[in-house]
């Protein structure tokens, strides 16, 4: 059991959190969606999991490589 | 016109800002928390704070910005572009609140904002719009190939329920008409629950080529020649340039005509633009939409012609100007413009916000302007577009232009987050771009050959 890091690419604002908490993850699947200069980008699952953790509130401004989530893969 | 209320933010805050000054109009800014430190809050005589930094809480609400007026004592609104720009609501709520709106009426807007109504209104203009052919029920093939034929190859099946490309086939050869109805009308039954299909003329090769209007309602209205906007990623503008490269005298005679045609049909009234997809073969044009606002790559038009486009709506609105002569204006060299977006090319122009820590513009290049929003120490903020600034050159020829452009590029330093700066150099410099050869998937087309430029550009 390894614990991954999520980290965002960007700097944004959490516009949607679509995954929860408990939630088993493929490769890929959206956990949250970011909003920067009036685009969305979406923040994904790097490996195949289960998310333990959420680490941002939606409406909160996050910094490039901030970890937002955790997925026990 | 005393006091003018920019509602917007950023280079086009201050370039009306500059235009305001020129005609002795006091200037009023207004701001978000994002935006407290702007330039163009620095730029304006007086500055209102208007919310938080998310657009709908401060820029994008009506209320506040009208209260902002008030606060101020403004006598006059000026949308910009984006934001509330094409908000008829808003227009009236400025217009009933006793202040000159500076736009176009709230009813152009709201005709215009909506797609149908806008097609409706260039048909009957006598503007020639993309044909498209009526409703085919399921296994109805009666009058389809005639329906083809007036259509005109290549054309597309498209599925009346569909949308952004589902349900979409294209035809090269009318004998494949009807197969291929038959087949579209059973894929719609089955995804969509509605089997009717229509035909629609399909652009292989298409150019975006816009022309700028001026409306002086009943008193008429001209055109200040095209603008050619090709060059896009994502469905945004990445470099616009005037005249269009390799456009007939005859064809931008029957476009600027058209363009005219539908300003005098609804007696339309300010500055517009009037998008058509041009055919790069043929050069047989259909009107796409009419945009309602001063727009971003204005600048260009302003090379080639002289005019000040910000000024004539602001005496336009203000009641000192009430038409010009289509003779005063004419149409001298190329202009070229650059937008310097942050963002990153090579990650799918990923957007990268931050602090432009260095930020120095390049000087003594014949024919450059340069409108920005941004100052060396200044934030790129997640909260509005990636757009750091607008490089415009002006040049005797396309060659001139093209080329200062690209050594005004070079010139430039921008540190502290990512820019598609190489890119640009990459695109003027590229031997389609070189030759004209612009249509609107170029971006895509070229992509690997103009990443791999922009990165030895960075190692150069």
């Amino acid at each position: 059991m390894t614990i991954i890091n999520i980290k965002t690419e960007i700097t944004g604002n959490i516009w949607k959190i679509e995954a929860q908490v408990g939630q088993k993850l493929a490769e890929g699947d959206t956990i949250m969606i970011l909003e920067s200069m009036k685009m969305e980008i979406p923040v994904s699952a790097t490996e195949d999991g289960v998310l333990v953790e959420i680490l941002a509130e939606e409406g909160a401004t996050v910094t490039e490589g901030t970890v937002v989530a955790r997925i026990e893969a | 016109m005393k006091k003018l209320l920019v509602a917007n933010r950023g280079e086009i805050a201050r370039r009306i800002f500059r235009s305001a000054r020129d005609l002795g109009i006091a200037t009023v800014a207004v701001y978000s928390e994002a935006d407290a430190n702007a330039a163009h809050v620095a730029d304006a005589e007086e500055a209102l704070a208007i919310g938080p930094a998310a657009a709908r809480e401060s820029y994008l609400d009506v209320s506040k910005v009208l209260d902002a007026a008030r606060q101020s004592g403004a006598d006059a609104i000026h949308p910009g572009y984006g934001f509330l720009a094409e908000n008829a609501d808003f227009a009236e709520a400025v217009i009933a609140a006793g202040l000159t709106w500076v736009g176009p009426t709230p009813e152009s807007i709201r005709a215009m904002g909506d797609k149908q109504r806008a097609r409706d209104l260039a048909k009957a203009a006598g503007v020639p719009i993309v044909p498209g052919s009526g409703r085919f029920l399921p296994g109805e093939t009666e009058g389809v190939e005639a329906a083809g034929a007036e259509v005109g190859y290549p054309l597309l099946v498209k599925a009346a329920a569909g949308g952004g490309g589902i349900g979409m086939r294209r035809v090269d050869d009318p004998a494949k008409l009807l197969e291929t109805v038959a087949a579209t009308q059973s894929m719609a039954g089955k995804a969509f629950g509605d089997g009717s299909v229509f035909l629609e003329r399909f652009v292989p090769k298409a150019r975006h080529i816009e022309i700028q209007v001026f409306g002086f309602g009943a008193a008429g209205a001209v055109h200040l020649y095209e603008r050619d906007c090709s060059l896009q990623r994502r469905f945004q503008k990445v470099i616009e340039e005037s005249p269009a490269p390799g456009l007939p005298d005859s064809v931008r005679a029957r476009m600027t005509a058209a363009a005219v045609a539908l300003c005098r049909h609804t007696a339309y009234s300010g500055a517009g633009t009037i998008e058509f997809i041009v055919d790069a073969a043929s050069f047989e044009f259909f009107f796409l939409e009419m945009n309602t606002r001063i727009q971003v790559e204005h600048p260009v038009t302003e090379m080639v012609t002289g005019q000040d486009l910000v000024s004539m709506q602001l005496r336009f609105a203000s009641g000192a100007l009430h038409g010009v002569p289509q003779a005063d204006i004419g149409c001298q060299g190329h202009a070229v413009e650059c937008r310097l977006y942050a963002e990153n090319p090579a990650k799918h122009f990923m957007p990268s916000p931050g602090t432009l820590s260095v930020f120095s513009l390049p000087a003594d290049i014949p024919g450059l302007r340069i409108d920005s929003g941004y100052r060396q120490g200044d934030s790129v903020t997640p909260f509005y577009d990636p757009m750091i600034a607008k490089i415009i050159v002006h040049g005797a020829t396309r060659h001139e232009a093209r080329t200062n452009a690209a050594k005004a590029l070079r010139e430039m330093s921008v540190q502290g987050l990512q820019t598609n700066r190489t890119f640009l150099i990459a695109c003027l410099e590229n031997e389609s771009f070189v030759t004209g050869d612009v249509y609107t998937s170029f971006i895509d087309e070229h992509r690997i050959d103009l990443l791999s430029a922009a990165e030895e550009e960075i190692a150069s």
